[in-house]
């Protein structure tokens, strides 16, 4: 056991059991996975990615690289989990990844004997002949090689939620300079949001032994936790990570509600997405202790010095045995001593204290010495050696090698402010010759970096930073701030290494083993030589060919070296190198909660017909159209075939009468003096000359010439008009109507308003349609002369409106009737009751598109988008008297050339031949190639008036082709098919059964 | 981004569908609708307000760090 007897912010009251790989292990309430694991004893908790090397735990916090767990089971497994940021609860389970039979046997491991040919870069170079090799051989051997966790390959079983926060000041971070940010703007009345990543506030202080107005750091925590708990202004987020910032102001964050627990209690959600919007952001995410490159850094036994503090000092867990085990602290600076210091105190035997620095900290060099701790200035560790750390090989300040006996590797390679947010907006880091790190650059300033995120490491510099910057902005806004006094802070016991006159050591040279810059992709000091010598200098591409910051840690712990070394390899200070510019997500997302509830039924919301209740009792299947569902047909018993179905449909329109819900077309109600003017400048034909009480089609233009959409106008009144557009373009041709309306021509004067929603229509079809009306005893007179084709009327019906359009899609006589969305349900059955003696027939979308094919009527299909006027044959309905949208560009010569391809009918020589849409045109005796291509089907059907399949194309000089032969090419789904080209209009080509 | 509607005050760009340079005629010559400039900073584009008010806006935004410097009727600009 390496649990401390005492001390830490662990409830020794609530002891908490957990398993990994299966053992049973003890940790207790206030730990996180890598604290109990450490005070297990359990020292290898991962393989790497691409050697199999042995792992342990590296740091105390989310920049972890190596130790990466697979959290949980079956559908709720969740790989790659850090096991640094997993706060310990009772029956967690975690497996250990990467390794094959076992993470004590792996036998991939073997990787590390060829690890020659794994070099960077390698994947474009060992694996590449014979070429055909790479996909089926190599490609799943690497695959299966190397690695991380895998996916659970099953539905997410949990829920995610999904907030929204406004405020004026968002502070990222928990730490002191965050806690003093958020207290100062709180208690000045700014709405303030403050994000933590961690179960606690603290930050740091968490982790270290400060004092704080003369008492522990804690007793400071805990009262600014308090106070910014009672005001109503500060919402505080805890295991909220922000991982982004977008523009306008936008913070993403993901707060892990209920991961800390066995389960999500009732009513909550295991994450909850936060979108926050905030005036002003204060990033206090403090800075992350680095390792330094030397041979066999990424050895178990190997921790940054940091992380040892927090395992003392926060968890109460020594990472060795406190009796036996033997620890050296490596650093380049002075924050390492502090961790000597802290090892001593927990009663460890500290071995040696190894400082690349000739001198400097000088009280800790006094008390550590009077402690017997060797103490080597000016020496370096060459090599940790063992498979778990055993031993120390160290080069002291007279270049002799040392042997020293070590269980434990403390490493203080300076510290990196966190500023990887800061970056998320193209502002790029700058490097700190004084700091010897990036710090965030200039630019927009709506997020300010305070503390050591400034790098500002000293308590009392973030105390104060976080009190004067939310001053700034509470001032900014006119609100002064009633701060207390400033906390004192005992003395200014340095966080980082004090700046150095001379550049730190990042790598030590003559190692003799692997010496890692990136522990999570396994890159080593030579891949990033090696990339230099092959010619990749720049940062983006050593990354790329090395695969350096590429992991999931993005490279938290690995840039800043990365990129000294490749500044040293060419030569160029690290300020001229630059850095990577960190992109979102800072930290790794699950996609479950992007996703949010907007997922299966709820991934976009389901748009139903005010029919809908009715043709479910009709027995209708559903077929989704865009957002709608929509009524496909209509299955009687017996029917084998949906094809028998809606052969039935269509003959019950063709010879009796049927009932369809078209509810869906779009319709706008344009209205006012100008509206006349407004509509001739919308559609290509003219509509101001349309009487009240006639419909009239209409064609739109899109602004390039194309065709955008087409309807039915129908003028109520003077004033008022009454459009309809296609079901898919309804949203589509509003917006072009307000563009018309408010930017082209903002001197009419002129309203349109969507009332897609508000009526419920039905179309009744059929040659007994007017019979179905006449029984329905409307107040209307539906006789042909008063209600002649294309014409409509309005009235009253059971106390609501109704409305008459006498129009038709299918080709017979036909009324659409139409009456306010909430009365569709009694119109429809009202006229299924009314229709019931002539066997009123419903039917659906399918047979709706058959009757319109027959018909020959353009619909999606045809009106794709690349289609004119003249090529769906409506040219003629151009006008040449007045300016429309679209008009000049309709008449360029290549939207009118004679050989585009044109709308024809197709009519199988054999009439059982299938044609299917999507099929493509040549001219018999030549060859089915591209070049020979003369157009395609867009739409087919079996026509059961005709006997025959039948299908709309698109043909070159169609119109002037009619009676030709053309073979229907269509190697894909069957055979070739020999048609004759045909007028698209199949049935009553004279009109004659729609004037009926 | 957030666009501030001068109707429904600040909301989030998602509520807007974006058309494009406000500076370009809707009707007229090829020119004029397919020659477009591509201004590194400020440019007056057309944003439709579909989520929220139904308004044309004219959005001045800095196209290299989307700040919005305006956002007003479309309709009081062309009239």
């Amino acid at each position: 056991m390496s649990r401390l007897p005492q001390g830490g912010l662990i409830d020794r009251s609530q002891p908490l059991s957990f398993t990994f790989d299966g053992r049973k292990l003890g940790g207790f309430a206030g730990d996180t996975l890598a604290s109990a694991l450490i005070a297990n004893g359990v020292e290898l908790v991962g393989r790497s990615f691409k050697y199999h090397r042995p792992r342990g735990i590296m740091t105390a916090g989310p920049e972890e690289p190596n130790a990466l767990v697979t959290l949980g089971q079956g559908a709720r497994a969740e790989p790659n989990t850090r096991a640094t940021t997993v706060e310990l609860f009772d029956g967690l389970s975690a497996t250990s990844q990467n390794r094959w039979p076992s993470l004590k046997l792996d036998l991939l491991a073997a990787n590390q004997l060829v690890a020659p040919l794994l070099v960077a870069g390698f994947y474009y170079k060992t694996f590449m002949w014979p070429e055909r090799f790479w996909e089926r051989v190599y490609e799943p051997l690497i695959r299966r090689a190397a690695g991380l966790g895998a996916l659970s390959g099953e539905p997410d079983p949990d829920a995610y939620d999904r907030d929204h926060g406004f405020c004026d000041l968002l502070v990222i971070g928990g730490g002191p300079a965050g806690l003093s940010a958020a207290l100062t703007a709180g208690r000045a009345g700014l709405r303030v949001i403050l994000a933590e990543e961690d179960g606690r506030l603290g930050g740091r202080l968490l982790s270290e032994r400060q004092i704080i107005d003369d008492r522990p750091a804690q007793d400071w925590v805990d009262a600014v936790s308090v106070e910014l708990a009672s005001l109503a202004n500060v919402r505080v987020l805890v295991r909220t990570s922000v991982f982004g910032v977008y523009d306008g102001r936008t913070y993403g964050a993901v707060e892990k509600v209920s991961d800390h627990l066995p389960s999500s209690p009732p009513g909550q959600p295991r994450q909850r997405l936060w979108k926050i919007v905030a005036g002003r952001a204060l990033l206090a995410t403090g800075a992350a202790e680095q390792p330094i490159v030397f041979g066999g850094n990424d050895r178990p036994g190997v921790m940054l010095a940091s992380a040892v503090s927090t395992y003392l000092n926060r968890f109460a867990a020594a990472p060795l045995d406190v009796r036996a085990g033997r620890a050296v602290v490596f650093t380049t600076g002075d924050s390492g001593w502090s961790a000597a210091e802290d090892l001593v105190e927990a009663g460890v035997h500290v071995a040696a204290v190894i400082d690349s620095r000739p001198e400097g900290a000088a009280l800790s060099h006094d008390r550590l010495a009077k402690a017997g701790v060797r103490i080597l200035r000016g020496a370096v560790v060459a090599d940790a050696l063992g498979s778990q750390l055993k031993a120390v090989r160290v080069r002291d300040s007279q270049g002799r090698e040392i042997r020293i006996a070590a269980d434990l590797l403390a490493v203080a390679g300076g510290w990196a402010p966190s500023i990887g947010l800061g970056a998320h907006l193209g502002r790029k880091p700058v490097w700190s010759e004084d700091l010897q790190a990036f710090v965030m650059g200039q630019g927009v300033q709506d997020l300010t970096p305070i503390g050591a995120a400034a790098g500002r490491y000293s308590l009392g510099d973030a105390l104060l930073d976080g009190r004067r910057e939310a001053e700034r902005i509470a001032g900014e806004r006119g609100l002064t701030a009633a701060s207390g006094p400033t906390p004192k802070v005992m003395a200014p016991k340095v966080m980082a290494p004090t700046p150095l006159a001379a550049s730190p050591v990042r790598q030590v040279s003559g190692h003799r083993s692997k010496a890692f810059v990136d522990f999570q992709n396994d890159v080593t000091d030579t891949d990033v030589a090696l990339a230099v010598q092959e010619g990749f200098t720049s940062v983006e591409h050593v990354k790329r060919y090395t695969t350096l910051g590429m992991a999931t840690d993005q490279g938290k712990t690995s840039n800043l070296n990365g990129h000294a070394l490749l500044a040293a390899a060419t030569g160029r200070s690290i300020g001229e190198t630059g850095t990577i510019l960190s992109r979102p997500p800072h930290q790794p997302v699950s996609i479950g909660v992007l996703a949010g509830p907007h997922r299966d039924a709820h991934f976009r919301p389901t748009r139903r017909t005010p029919g809908h209740g009715w043709a479910q009792a009709n027995g209708a299947s559903f077929v989704d159209a865009g957002l709608w569902t929509r009524a496909q047909w209509f299955a009687r018993p017996g029917e084998k075939h949906w094809l028998d179905t809606v052969n039935r449909e269509v003959m019950a329109v063709r010879t009796g009468v049927g009932v369809c819900d078209v509810s869906t077309l779009g319709k706008i109600e344009v209205r006012g003096p100008d509206a006349a003017i407004l509509l001739d400048r919308l559609y290509a034909n003219t509509m101001s000359t349309l009487a009240v009480g006639r419909c009239r089609y209409g064609l739109m233009l899109r602004e390039d010439g194309f065709v955008m959409d087409d309807g039915a106008v129908t003028r109520l009144s003077e004033q008022q008009f009454f459009l309809t557009t296609t079901t898919a373009n309804a949203a589509r041709v509003m917006q072009h109507i307000e563009y018309a309306r408010q930017v082209l021509w903002p001197d009419l004067d002129v309203t349109a308003c969507s009332q897609t929603e508000q009526w419920a229509t039905f179309a009744v079809a059929g040659p007994h349609s007017r019979r179905v009306l006449d029984a329905m005893t409307l107040d209307l007179d539906v006789s042909d002369a008063a209600l002649p084709y294309m014409s409509a009327t309005q009235g009253r019906w059971r106390g609501g409106a109704l409305r008459l359009y006498r129009l038709s899609f299918s080709g017979e006589l036909a009324y659409e009737v139409a009456c306010p969305a909430d009365r569709g349900q009694i119109l429809v059955e009202a006229l299924f009751d009314a229709g019931r003696e002539l066997e009123i027939t419903p039917y659906g979308v399918e047979a709706l598109s058959v009757l319109r094919i027959e018909k020959g009527h353009a619909a999606g299909a045809e009106l794709n988008g690349r289609t004119t006027a003249h090529d769906l044959g409506l040219g003629r309905l151009l006008s040449k008297t007045k300016p429309f949208i679209g008009r000049e560009m309709a008449a360029r010569p290549a939207l009118t050339a004679p050989d585009r391809p044109r709308l024809v009918g197709l009519k199988p020589i054999r009439p059982a031949d299938r044609i299917r849409a999507g099929a493509h045109l040549v001219s018999p005796g030549v060859a089915p190639i591209a070049q020979n291509d003369e157009g395609h089907v867009t739409s087919a059907a079996w026509s059961p008036s005709l006997h025959s399949h039948v299908a709309l194309a698109l043909l070159k000089r169609g119109p002037d082709r009619h009676g030709e032969r053309i073979i229907v090419h269509d190697p894909v789904r069957g055979a070739d098919v020999e048609a004759k080209v045909t007028s698209p209009v199949f049935i009553d080509p004279e009109g004659s059964r729609l004037r009926g | 981004m957030r666009i501030p509607c001068p109707f429904c005050g600040d909301r989030d760009a998602q509520e807007f569908v974006y058309r494009g340079d406000a500076s370009v005629a809707a009707t007229g010559a090829p020119d004029d609708l397919y020659l477009r400039e591509n201004p590194a900073g400020p440019m007056a584009e057309h944003w439709y307000h579909a989520r929220g008010c139904r308004q044309w806006l004219v959005v001045v935004r800095d196209t290299r760090t989307h700040e919005i410097h305006s956002a007003t009727f479309a309709k009081a600009i062309a009239s």
